[in-house]
């Protein structure tokens, strides 16, 4: 065991410093959270006094584009270069070894996920937000995200496939998750589609932990977004052995 | 077959097939423990395919594998921390170091950080990198990559290590100081399962040669038997620019007790049970308007062995270099 976690560890310390810590993707995970603030803070027009309502939807896409990009990168990539076969070769079992793979991409989106509230904390009052409820709920958006991109890596061949395909159901989803705008004012056929995305969840408990006003009881959410991620996590090892230990 | 316990590898009726092609076609195999063993064949024989499954990268289709004793079947990764692999391929991670790269292969297998640092001191040096140890793997020439990728293969120091194609496009300084590094780990005790498509680094390093032809051992036995076949048996090369390979039949026949053994443009082989004198061939050949260029005899060696039990020409092997130096005659260490 004490040699499992030796080899956890170096994966993941490799991925941090060969990848998550490089200048590039660090301004990235500034930038991107910031532009997103700008855009939408110009879009509504309403001055920085909307910035809190902004918040849950911002803090989402911040941490879906941070982690399902870099997997496409951590692991994608990799396979490519066939170094993954050094991972698979290792005598470690394939589910701890995917989740060291992917404990970067988590750390990564949490951390994605703060510059936005960082942000928010200069232009408007945040009293009142259930910290306890944030503190629970973004990891866990952060998990259900990675394991959505780590699904994709590991379900095509090429990098340039893991971010088109990604981006097919990222930016559907920033629409149909109640990000920006409500579920309820959705085009009744859209609804059940939007129960069905992980996300809508993610959102819906961070828009209750800052404003009060999710639709779905906590721990409903926090359940069924648990629930997705180990249904996301189990084909993603499923595609694994089926598709590269074949 | 009688499966034993031990840090020896066997195998028995194992079968991999890819859509319609059958890449290993029943492949029987045993590696005695502290054993060099060579597996020579041609690309696309099922050589890198038999390493794949008995590393737990591919699965098998049928067939049965036990390596140090454990049941490769039941549990793939069971044996996973006996092995140290060398692939085809240098795939160490570019944007680390050489030092980086083997400290964080020794962390894949559980070492503890100082044994790991350690250990990736003593390979680099080992291996003749320690000066470039700090510098990214990216950098590194082909032979340096290569040779810090056969240094990653034995970091937690395995008692078995598979080396698929250890010199395949190296330079040939390289690759004759990565066959004595082969050589070393061999006679210290390591069992050592080496694919290779070049004749004279089987015929070089190992213990017994299996040849490998459509995923099938053709033939295996140790060294000395191989040769054996071919003791008593005399060959005379003869380079003849702007030659036909017909031009080698017609010049046999012209020579009693004579036969062509390989005949290409510009090259032909004879070969005969009795020493052949150099001066009749080399005068037909002028009298038919053919210039030749040099005339050598040459000692009868593995090729002759392998030509003759799988029927694949020697050439065609080269040819399978893809313009790689290392394997060649000029480059057996």
């Amino acid at each position: 065991m004490r040699r499992w976690w030796t080899a956890f560890g170096a994966i993941m310390a490799k991925d941090l410093r060969a990848y998550y810590l490089k200048p590039p993707n660090i301004s990235w995970g500034i930038i991107f959270p910031l532009a997103w603030a700008g855009m939408f803070l110009l879009r509504t027009g309403e001055g920085v006094g909307s910035a809190r309502g902004l918040l849950a939807g911002l803090m989402v896409v911040s941490i879906l584009f941070g982690t399902t990009s870099m997997l496409a990168v951590t692991v994608t990539f990799e396979r490519r270069g066939r170094s993954f076969d050094r991972l698979l070769l290792a005598p470690l079992p394939l589910e701890l070894l995917m989740l060291a793979k992917t404990v970067g991409a988590i750390l990564f989106g949490v951390v994605n996920a703060l510059v936005p509230v960082a942000l928010a904390a200069l232009l408007v009052d945040l009293r009142g937000i259930n910290w306890g409820a944030l503190a629970v709920t973004v990891p866990l958006i952060a998990v259900a995200s990675t394991f959505m991109g780590l699904l994709v890596a590991v379900s095509v061949t090429e990098v340039f496939e893991a971010q088109t395909l990604s981006n097919f159901f990222r930016f559907p989803m920033m629409f149909l998750c109640g990000l920006f705008v409500p579920i309820a004012r959705l085009p009744l056929f859209l609804r059940p589609l939007s129960y069905a995305l992980p996300l809508t969840y993610g959102a819906d408990a961070l828009h209750g932990a800052i404003d009060g006003a999710q639709v779905l009881p906590l721990g409903v959410n926090l359940a069924v977004l648990t629930a997705f991620c180990v249904a996301l996590f189990w084909l993603s090892l499923r595609n694994v052995r089926r598709r590269w230990i074949t | 077959m009688t499966m034993t316990a031990g840090a020896g590898i066997e195998v028995a009726g194992l079968q991999k097939r890819f859509g319609d092609v059958l890449a290993v076609d029943g492949l029987d195999m045993t590696v005695q423990p502290g054993e060099l063993y060579a597996l020579l064949g041609p690309n696309g024989a099922g050589k890198t395919t038999t390493i794949n499954l008995l590393t737990g990268l591919a699965r098998p289709d049928a067939g049965r594998i036990v390596i140090g004793g454990i049941d490769c079947n039941r549990n793939p990764k069971a044996a996973q921390h006996l092995l140290g692999v060398v692939p085809d391929e240098s795939n160490l991670y570019p944007e680390l170091s050489g030092y980086d790269n083997l400290c964080f292969c020794g962390a894949l297998y559980g070492l503890p950080r100082a044994e790991r640092e350690r250990r990736a001191g003593e390979l680099l040096q080992a291996f003749g990198l320690a000066e470039a140890g700090a510098r990214r793997f990216g950098g590194y020439s082909k032979g340096m990559k290569r040779r810090l990728t056969i240094a990653a293969g034995m970091v937690h120091r395995p008692p078995i290590l598979f080396l698929d194609e250890p010199t395949t496009g190296i330079d040939v300084a390289s690759a004759r100081q990565v066959r004595q590094l082969v050589a070393q780990l061999h006679s210290e005790g390591t069992t050592i399962l080496l694919t290779t498509h070049y004749i004279e680094e089987a015929e070089r390093l190992c213990d017994r040669v299996a040849f490998i032809v459509k995923g099938r051992i053709v033939q295996v036995a140790p060294l000395d038997e191989l040769l054996q076949q071919v003791q008593g048996r005399y060959l005379l090369e003869l380079t003849v620019p702007g030659a036909l390979p017909e031009v080698g039949t017609a010049l046999a026949a012209a020579l009693p007790q004579t036969t062509v053994r390989e005949a290409a443009a510009g090259r032909i082989r004879l070969e005969s049970d009795a020493p052949i004198a150099v001066a009749p061939p080399v005068r037909w050949l002028e009298e038919h308007g053919l210039q030749v260029t040099e005339a050598r005899r040459v000692q009868p060696s593995l090729e002759e062995v392998f030509v003759e039990i799988t029927g694949i020409e020697a050439q065609a092997m080269r040819n399978d270099n893809g313009g790689g130096s290392g394997g060649g005659q000029g480059g057996a260490a």
